[in-house]
């Protein structure tokens, strides 16, 4: 299983903000069997689903080559529980960017009703230590950030579309071609 | 030019909220680390929250100067050099460093930050 925790994105605006869709479903193990027979939907996944939206919006300012980590959840407000049948809207702001890492303003609604209120900051693992550590498969991602639907919505501030790194697709290719 | 009790109390808010610690917790010569409980990745939270109250941009060399402290020119045998303790002066003006200069262990360096010189830091960048 993949812990894909949004849907799949429904704006993106580079360096600025992002906003992404999540539906629950009770057939979905971690909702079914977190509190047998009453279905709901982990808080820790929808900061988790937070995280992976304000994360790949904040890599993407560097064509996804930054090694950023969710460092640590500066705030955090839960209203309501998230139960099957929900359809949570994720968006995204980023408050703070710079080399060593961002600050991302969330706001979780289901429908008008806001859900949740998140503050989460993010380390860019920059040392040389790390020089040699990928976080991620570049054929991989892209192939999430295809799924994602973030090459369909996603722009530039101009307005311009975000076109896919050729590094991505260059591995993407040497993963598809036969030998 | 904020006043130093301004400067003091927008670095005590910050502390606060990015550490988790009660009010009263915040005296000028807390540590960081010892007193307060900092760690690492709180620093980041901390720079990022003085930078926004204070409108600077704080270099991550200016608190945290590993550059001098990984270096064998100013290192030897985990203890700061005369050298390096010139050069730490240097870089690090806003710091009181009397204590730490007594027995220069680089692993002992974390927790010298007092509240204080985090005040002394701002004061010099707002100036």
């Amino acid at each position: 299983m993949r812990w894909f925790l949004f849907d799949r994105f429904t704006e993106f605006v580079s360096g600025q903000h992002a906003v992404t869709v999540r539906s629950i479903s009770l057939s979905e193990e971690a909702i079914d069997e977190y509190v047998p027979g009453y279905p709901t939907y982990p808080s820790s996944l929808i900061v988790e689903g937070m995280a992976q939206t304000g994360g790949i919006l904040c890599t993407q300012i560097s064509d996804f080559e930054d090694r950023l980590v969710l460092a640590k959840i500066m705030k955090l407000e839960m209203f309501a529980e998230a139960i099957p049948g929900d359809l949570l809207t994720l968006r995204a702001d980023i408050s703070t960017f710079n080399a060593d890492g961002a600050v991302v303003k969330g706001v979780v609604r289901r429908g008008d009703f806001i859900l949740s209120k998140m503050e989460l900051m993010f380390a860019i693992l920059n040392d040389e230590k790390f020089q040699d550590v990928k976080l991620f498969e570049p054929a991989g991602l892209c192939r999430s950030l295809r799924v994602w639907k973030l090459f369909e919505v996603g722009v530039n501030p101009d307005g311009s579309p975000i076109k896919i790194p050729e590094f991505m697709l260059k591995a993407e290719r040497s993963e598809l071609s036969v030998s | 030019m904020p006043s130093n009790e301004e400067v003091f109390e927008k670095v005590k808010e910050a502390l606060i909220d990015a550490l988790g610690v009660d009010d009263d917790e915040v005296t000028p010569e807390a540590t960081l680390v010892g007193d307060l409980g900092a760690e690492s990745i709180d620093f980041l939270d901390i720079v990022f929250k003085l930078e926004k109250a204070f409108d600077i941009t704080i270099p991550r060399d200016d608190l945290f100067p590993d550059d001098v402290l990984t270096n064998a020119e100013y290192v030897q045998d985990g203890r700061v050099t005369e050298t390096g303790l010139i050069k730490l002066k240097e870089r690090m003006p806003f710091a009181d460093l009397t204590k730490f200069e007594e027995n220069p262990l680089v692993q002992d360096f974390g927790n010298l930050l007092t509240v204080q010189d985090l005040c002394n830091y701002v004061a010099t960048k707002v100036s």
